[in-house]
């Protein structure tokens, strides 16, 4: 089978500059690659003039809740969200029920995403304790061997610093890297939002930023002292921006993840009481997102991730203290990035290269588009006006604070392997 | 206005209509017979689902005296230990179309998410450590029959600020109306960036108390992070209970009030509480006329 991508303007900032031009797909590798026009006898064509077309996009972070909540979200309907917010490739969290510390879960998501998946590739980061307890290690070499990326008990730190260390250790064996949800629990205990002057406003139990920083300060100390790298997963404070960028300097191996919903609220927008402001980490101070916007710009950031985190409307409608934190992402990612574009805050280089960076922390293939490699691509078009409208999701779940958004920016046709699992016409 | 869900939203006129309302109410207080068919036939649902004397009678004694139809829901009676959400509790209230939901509530926010619900008028009687609003206007319209203005004021508010609703509202009120606000306590009280609600902070109880005209003692919350705010009650009564070494600083004329229930001897001596320059019953009767403003402001336009 052959597919023609026309005429699209190629970014593609692992290869070199951009350019308008076409690729041919064969059986979902890309053969050729050319400037401008090309002709292909019997290839199906897809018009790509006008669009940007990059490599398919990665999100390192998302929660599908399969098996255990199948009713917020499950593998298919995750995979079409997905689709939909011009991803290729999703990490899927552990804390499912049962959570990912078994291999028998891992075989059940890469089964179930190969049988009844729209084509999105799916990656199981298993979890580093059993059952995500912070106690005893997970059987992290068989989880390995099963199928997982990563390890992490997101949602929740290793608290304990001494199983910390012998998780990192007992994963670089088998080359695993930690991805770290960084907050000390005795500080953020019982807090909702942000401890700030809105936390103040609002008398909402306040959670000090220092509970990130604190434990992301821990992370790279264990990093720096076992030479081993370690990935900081939802970055949103200031403190923990400047943490990460000083180890970085002394060549420690971290690499750090922020979610779009940090870099375009704040702790402010919590004053609705709307249960999807609350979000963990909080949604932060403005100083904060600004440290954000400057980190992704200098490399301290590497990566947008999501942390899509869909529940469901009557988990959310519910006392703000008494609702889940999260909020779904796969599906507004794209255009809320793009504000950070069209902001100048980052070229849409660098904006390629956040969406992709995650296959080079975790050592997936992807990430670049190249004559005799997978034919995974995302199809922009930069300048598309919208309004978000929850209702439109493919995701199950609705719960966001970006509904009734206008943004510019829209993703048109997600390619993976040189099949198009989305596209939208307008 | 058709909620009255916090002080942060009213400008100042409409603070001062309020309390002007009031007047007229707490002279029917002092009838002998102390009702009036204004709000006959109006329903109000009183919904508290925090323990509270002194507000919840006080609502229904305003509700009483105005000839309004008055249903009382306890969370320990309703549906609410049967697993049912509160969203789904308002929903079915709101089928018995009444004209008015008096809450309380121990998460911020939620008067807020019930008028979202309902259709009715939602009164916030307490929510969370967020607004106490009828409370805020008590104590207003206390401080101005005591001192004759709201403005130009020196007001010192001592103890837990961070854990406290009637603080907040409080300062909300008495910053719009003109006057000064100086909160002191430990720094463990103090909540963050408190100092951009337009209020002076200080460690020092006797600079707050400094030539006040009026000190508002805050009730210490045990219930809440015991043993993390304050070493104990010892302590805490040794730095910053009120006793006469700490009101001889404020006004001579100044007036001592307390939000209850209070700890005696812990932030208040009793002979202080218990002594001519405490206003702490008066408010407790001024908040029934209040809320009768209240409730005759929000009911009384569309049905009289």
């Amino acid at each position: 089978m052959k597919t023609l991508i026309r005429n699209g303007k190629i970014v593609n900032p692992r290869a070199g500059k951009s350019f308008v031009g076409s690729i041919l797909v064969e059986d979902g590798v890309v053969t050729k690659i050319a400037a401008g026009d090309m002709n292909a006898a019997g290839a199906e064509a897809i018009d790509a003039s006008g669009l940007s077309v990059v490599p398919g996009l990665i999100d390192m972070h998302v929660h599908f809740r399969d098996p255990g909540f199948e009713y917020k979200e499950d593998i298919v309907s995750g995979l079409e969200a997905a689709a939909a917010g011009g991803f290729t490739a999703v990490c899927t969290m552990p804390n499912t029920s049962p959570s990912c510390d078994n291999i028998g879960t891992i075989e059940y998501q890469l089964k179930k995403a190969r049988t009844e998946g729209n084509g999105v590739r799916l990656f199981p980061v298993a979890a580093a304790s059993k059952g995500l307890k912070g106690e005893t290690m997970a059987p992290i070499g068989e989880l390995k061997e099963a199928g997982a990326v990563a390890i992490s008990d997101d949602g929740k730190p290793i608290s304990d610093s001494s199983l910390l260390l012998r998780v990192m250790q007992y994963a670089a064996t088998f080359g695993l890297t930690y991805l770290s949800h960084a907050e000390d629990l005795s500080l953020a205990k019982g807090g909702q939002m942000n401890e700030s002057y809105f936390s103040t406003l609002y008398g909402l139990p306040p959670i000090p930023s220092v509970a990130e920083s604190i434990v992301v300060a821990r992370e790279c100390l264990m990093a720096q002292y076992l030479g081993l790298p370690v990935h900081i997963c939802h970055v949103s404070t200031k403190a923990a921006v400047d943490t990460i960028a000083h180890f970085k300097k002394l060549g420690v191996k971290v690499t750090a993840e922020t979610a779009p919903h940090y870099l375009t609220l704040t702790d402010e927008a919590v004053g609705s009481y709307d249960t999807n402001t609350k979000v963990n980490p909080p949604l932060r101070s403005e100083d904060d997102r600004k440290a954000l916007l400057a980190a992704l710009k200098d490399g301290t950031i590497d990566a947008i991730a999501t942390d899509h985190a869909p529940h469901h409307e009557r988990d959310k409608n519910v006392e703000f203290n008494t609702a889940p934190s999260g909020m779904v992402g796969l599906e507004t990612a794209v255009p809320l990035l793009l504000k950070t574009v069209q902001d100048g805050h980052i070229s849409f280089d660098r904006f390629v290269e956040l969406f992709t960076a995650g296959y080079g922390i975790l050592g997936i293939e992807g990430g670049v588009i190249a004559e005799g490699k997978r034919a995974d691509l995302t199809l922009i078009a930069p300048d598309y006006q919208w309004t978000i409208d929850k209702n439109m999701f493919l995701s199950r779940s609705r719960n966001t604070p970006f509904h009734g958004f206008h943004v510019t920016g829209a993703v048109f046709r997600t390619i993976v392997g040189g099949k198009t699992v989305f596209s939208r016409t307008y | 206005m058709k909620h009255l869900l916090g002080i942060e939203n009213l400008n100042r006129d409409q603070i001062l209509h309020i309390l002007e309302t009031a007047v007229s109410f707490e002279e029917i207080n002092q009838r002998q017979i102390k009702k009036v068919p204004t709000l006959k036939g109006i329903s109000v649902i009183n919904f508290f689902a925090e323990p509270s004397t002194r507000t919840r009678m006080s609502f229904e004694v305003a509700e009483k005296r105005l000839s309004a139809d008055t249903y009382n829901i306890a969370v320990s009676g309703s549906a609410i230990t049967k697993g049912e959400t509160l969203a789904d509790t308002a929903l079915n209230l709101q089928a018995m179309s009444p004209d008015c939901l008096v809450i309380r509530h121990a998460v911020s926010g939620t008067p807020h998410m019930l008028a979202q619900i309902m259709d009715c008028s939602v009164v916030n009687a307490g929510d969370g450590f967020h607004e106490h609003p009828t409370q805020a206007l008590l104590d207003a319209y206390t401080i101005q029959k005591k001192k004759k203005r709201l403005d130009g004021l020196k007001i010192a508010l001592l103890g837990d600020i961070s854990h406290s609703r009637v603080a907040r509202s409080n300062i909300h009120l008495l910053t719009k109306t003109g006057s000064q606000v100086v909160l002191a306590g430990p720094a463990t009280m103090m909540p963050r960036d408190v100092e951009k609600l337009g209020v002076t902070v200080t460690n020092d109880p006797k600079e707050a108390v400094k030539d006040a005209d009026v000190v508002m003692m805050l009730r210490i919350q045990e219930e809440r992070e015991s043993g993390l705010m304050y070493p104990d009650r010892r302590e805490y009564a040794k730095f910053f209970c009120l006793d006469d070494k700490l009101l001889a600083h404020a006004r001579p004329d100044a007036i001592v009030m307390h939000p209850g229930p209070a700890n005696r001897g812990v932030e208040i001596e009793d002979h202080i509480m218990d002594g001519d320059r405490s206003v702490i019953l008066e408010q407790v009767a001024n908040g029934v006329a209040v809320r009768m403003a209240v409730l005759y402001l929000l009911l009384g336009g569309s049905n009289s």
